[in-house]
């Protein structure tokens, strides 16, 4: 705590001696300047007669002023994160944003203290161009694209409908109060009040981010607030300008053509912007096809070119926000599979790095910018109203979408669902910035109209952020027994999400199917074609065709050598104490130690730390072992699909790669007992010529298949001496043992199959199902020898088609 | 999907199926099409091959006990009809139903999904989960940190936990008595397949 009050104190000096400087240093900075230069060039025509002879060191703070203070703004920033997750028990309770909110408000107060003028403050040109494109582009690349598009008719609605609804609502409502004279005189018109519920209305992305990042929802809710946010943009933008442009014309003068051209303009704004996005997308994938060569500098055309989407489409006056948001949603496939492994991390690291300093930087100045008294208009009644008005018709406006959804819906949205979708419209800096473009000529009520937002924005951000995990928590408590569940339960309910997981994958998203295969058919015959490395396309999904092809093979090489050795001399190890085939069958007495300590003696890291638990537990009826078994399952039982599935994070990376390792494992045990069960079932002692002609069958088809698959690229080739099966231009080196076969030794893999049977991909995530890395260069490598001698082997006729 | 009328004729004895596990007719066009989708080689039948080459199944700890569900008794391969018996368990259950007392039970009752359940456990088939079948299951479930020794342990305090005539093994009404509490029309129902 003390450390974290130290660079608290060191902050705060900081920013006073910024301000101070920066202040001081104003009149006669260009002063200095030029005495300086004078002095210079004085000293270096000769001997200078200048009375301080050569300055050694000088203080020449003009020079760096402006990226200075970006820096340690920045600086700032991040310091004040380092401070916040100092104490777990604060970030717990309180969101993240609503600190940096109070940090803000702080270092305003200290500024103002030290200025006595607003030097620093969020203007909408920073936030528009260079705060927000990260936040957003970071939202679109990570964005769980089925999840997405399997849910966007919801989320259309919600943010069309939904955001015209609201504004409407709310700006027609207050005008409506306005009339009845409760708000005192006020010089603002229908159009102003309009105008003002535009900006109001719009769920904004950053904020909905932060929030609900600690609040755990399931997938279809977060992507359904979430796509809300980021596409309501095209509404908002629409809103903002017609009103904006109304505004200045004059209200007399709007004819009903201006109506007509401001609803032609949301389709064109929002579709242009898409498309932009889209082309934007394109133009990447397509130049991430050729960077092989230049892979160093690979990551840094994502972020140009989604920049450029950005740029561009505020240029055409079209919807920014959508641009950037499809440009990462279309690229993330192709991107992730075009550039390297290094490439991709460096991608997905930069990215979060930059959207969560802007995040932390917006909302840390809107605490800052609030500390400006020539803004500060109160109007009671209108704050108040504004405040009630939005949440208000948020609920309604809601319940009523979702009655209407839910009768086209195949997964309901229930009454909790609706309860965090209405609590949840969180707005933010995006509604602060437009409101502080607007021009307090043409609106002569700007100045009330910033202050309400920056309330409406801190009770949002600040009571909403606050409150909404208790109430989630409170909500789902109250349905559900709250009950220390049995063993029994834990372990067979955790089974049934994994058959309930395994069941809808193979029934297949029934629903969508036309439109989805359509998509992927034409998908797969044309963009990828286009898009993709030849090395990553034939790659995609092969790898389970391939090892089941390579299982075939081997299998009949085994055959061929067992024929050659006339008996079958596979050996079984007397070590069969693997993962799998545990011969569990003698009963073994159980006496099992399984206290503490010999936890601690075998593996101190799988021990759970949380000893005052236990601890506590032990008053409880469980005894010490009872509680440990507990521990044990909720530890380590593997996650279900739908936990472990796309957890969006803004400030972490690391849940995936514990997904990987849980995924790595069940893939090799699950393809390590298919490879053993097709060849205990295939050449089990009592093989007859039978199990032969079962071979030649799915061989047969498995041949057929292969010249459809062009896995040898044309080639097709039982023999052994063929060592690339996947490449075009590289040979690959594989790993000289697989992993999943390395330690044991109860199947004897072919030569062959050692070398050819494919490493299991370090990142499941990043094409679907699985991805076979064609690189030399990768960490997939694991051999650092040449590829192992194989023996010569005729196989017999018989098994040759 | 306006077409489904004309559509569902192409099913192969879809008014059998539909009395059978109570899908509407327009799932199971649509699980025909899934079917059709998941038969590679188009000859009608699922193959073993045909479940295994579905990629998130080799990363679903019990995805190969449930293929092997889908072909009881040594069956190589399945014809559409046995492919929906199967799903049919997984629809959400209908409350108050009307049934004529003859029927036999519903494929989507609490009862049916909860002996499928029994069936992934219970590879022998004799009726009872005996405590190596139980650690086989742990095993697949857990990560590989966890060691035999602490593996057996819990296994043991499942069974003592759930059996209730002290053979040692949990027999499928012990099954069925220790996951009373738990909401399995829930947790064994997708929605979509109403």
């Amino acid at each position: 705590m003390e450390r974290a009050l130290s660079i608290l104190y060191f902050v705060v000096l900081l920013n006073a001696t910024l301000a101070g400087a920066s202040d001081s240093s104003k009149p006669d900075g260009h002063g200095s300047d030029s005495s300086g230069g004078h002095n210079s060039h004085d000293s270096g025509h000769g001997e200078g007669h200048s009375p301080d002879g050569l300055q050694i060191v000088s203080f020449k703070w003009h020079h760096v002023e402006a990226p200075y203070i970006i820096a340690v703004w920045i600086l700032v920033a991040s310091l004040a994160k380092i401070v916040f997750h100092m104490s777990h028990k604060v970030t717990n309770v309180v969101p993240e944003s609503a600190l940096l909110i109070f940090l803000g408000l702080l270092l305003g107060g200290v500024v103002w203290g030290a200025d006595h003028s607003a030097s620093f403050t969020l203007t909408p040109t920073i936030f528009f161009f260079y705060l927000l494109p990260p936040i957003v582009l970071d939202a679109g690349y990570f964005m769980p694209n089925r999840l997405f598009f399997g849910n966007l008719g919801t989320i259309l609605m919600y943010a069309v409908i939904g955001t015209v609804w609201n504004a409407a609502l709310t700006g027609l409502s207050l005008y409506g109060v306005f009339l009845t004279g409760i708000m005192g005189p006020l010089q603002a018109g229908l159009l102003d009040f309009l105008l003002f519920g535009s900006l109001i209305a719009a769920v904004d992305p950053v904020a909905v981010l932060a929030v609900f990042e600690e609040v755990h929802v399931n997938d279809v809710l977060f992507i359904i607030v979430f796509g809300e946010s980021l596409l309501n943009d095209a509404v908002t933008v629409v809103l903002y300008n017609v009103f904006d442009s109304f505004v200045a014309i004059g209200g007399e003068n709007v004819t009903g053509v201006d109506c007509v051209k401001g609803i032609v303009s949301f389709f064109v704004v929002s579709i242009g912007g898409t498309l932009i996005g889209i082309i934007f997308a394109l133009l990447l994938s397509f130049v991430t096809r050729f960077t092989k060569h230049v892979r160093i500098i690979e990551p840094g055309f994502v972020f140009i070119i989604s920049y450029l989407s950005y740029l561009t489409s505020e240029m055409l006056s079209l919807s920014a926000i959508l641009a950037i948001t499809f440009a990462g949603v279309c690229c993330q496939k192709y991107v992730n599979a075009n550039i390297n492994e290094q490439s991709v991390t460096t991608v997905r690291y930069t990215m979060k790095m930059l959207a969560s300093g802007s995040e932390t930087i917006v909302f840390m100045f809107l605490g800052i910018s609030a500390v400006d008294p020539n803004i500060w208009t109160w109007n009671t009644a209108f704050i108040l109203l504004t405040l009630v008005f939005i949440s208000v018709y948020r609920v309604i406006g809601v319940v009523i979408q979702t009655w209407l959804l839910n009768r086209y819906r195949m997964v309901q949205l229930e009454i909790i669902d609706q309860v965090v979708m209405s609590y949840g419209g969180l707005r933010g800096a995006v509604a602060f910035a437009l409101v502080a473009l607007l021009d307090p000529e043409k609106v002569k009520e700007r100045n009330l109209f910033v202050s309400t937002t920056i309330i409406v924005v801190y009770f949002t951000v600040i009571f909403q952020g606050l409150t909404i995990k208790p109430l989630v928590s409170w909500l789902k408590v109250k349905r559900s027994e709250h009950r220390d569940p049995l063993l029994n339960e834990k372990l067979h309910g955790r089974a049934f999400d994994h058959i309930l997981s395994a069941i809808e994958d193979i029934s297949g998203q029934i629903g969508h199917n036309y439109m989805r295969d359509k998509w992927a058919k034409f998908e797969r015959r044309f963009l990828s074609k286009l898009l993709m490395r030849r090395s990553a396309q034939k790659s995609r999904d092969q790898i389970l065709n391939v090892f089941h092809e390579l299982n075939i093979k081997d299998a009949i090489s085994y055959v061929a050598e067992g024929e050659r050795r006339g008996s079958l001399a596979f050996i079984r190890s007397a070590s069969t104490d693997q993962l799998v085939n545990v011969d569990f069958s003698t009963q073994r007495p159980s006496i099992v130690d399984a206290s503490v300590s010999a936890l601690l003696r075998g593996n101190p890291s799988s021990v759970c730390l949380d000893m005052q638990a236990i601890e506590e537990k032990r008053k409880s009826v469980r005894d010490k072992e009872d509680t440990l078994s507990h521990h044990v399952l909720q530890q380590y039982l593997y996650k279900p699909r739908h936990q472990t599935r796309h957890k969006y994070s803004r400030h972490a990376i690391t849940p995936n790669t514990e997904d990987n390792k849980q995924e790595k494992e069940i893939f090799r045990r699950t393809m390590k007992k298919r490879l053993e069960s097709f060849k205990s079932t295939k050449l089990g002692v009592n093989y007859s010529k039978k199990s032969i002609k079962n071979y030649k069958k799915d061989s047969g088809r498995c041949k057929k298949k292969k010249k459809s698959v062009a896995l040898l690229n044309g080639r097709i080739s039982w023999g052994i001496d063929n060592p690339t099966f996947i490449s075009d231009e590289n040979v690959m080196v594989r790993p000289a043992i697989p992993p999943w076969l390395s330690n044991e030794d109860t199947v004897v893999p072919s030569q062959r199959a050692r070398v050819q049977i494919p490493w299991s991909p370090n990142n499941f995530r990043r094409l679907t199902p699985l991805r076979l890395s064609t690189r030399s260069v990768d960490s997939f490598q694991m051999a650092d020898g040449p590829v192992p001698e194989h023996p010569r082997m005729t196989l017999p006729e018989g098994t040759h088609l | 999907m306006g077409a489904t009328g004309s559509a569902v004729s192409r099913v192969p004895g879809a008014d059998e199926i539909q009395k059978e596990t109570g899908f509407s007719s327009a799932h199971i066009y649509r699980l025909y099409d899934r079917f059709q989708v998941l038969d590679k080689d188009d000859n009608g039948v699922l193959s073993r091959r045909d479940l295994q080459s579905i990629g998130e199944l080799a990363v679903n700890p019990l995805g190969d006990r449930i293929i092997d569900a889908f072909f009881p008794n040594g069956v190589e391969t399945i014809d559409f009809r046995s492919f929906v018996r199967i799903l049919a368990h997984f629809r959400p259950t209908e409350e108050n139903r009307q049934r004529e007392p003859n029927a036999s039970e519903p494929l989507n009752s609490r009862n049916s999904k909860l002996k499928f359940a029994f069936q992934l456990y219970d590879q022998d088939k004799d009726g009872k989960i005996s405590r190596a079948e139980l650690l086989q299951v742990l095993r697949m479930m857990v990560g590989v940190e966890v060691t035999d020794e602490q593996l057996e342990s819990i296994a043991d305090r499942t069974i003592q936990e759930a059996d209730l005539d002290g053979d040692g093994t949990i027999s499928f009404e012990e099954f069925k008595k220790s996951l009373e509490k738990v909401n399995i029309e829930q947790k064994m129902s997708i929605r979509f397949l109403r």
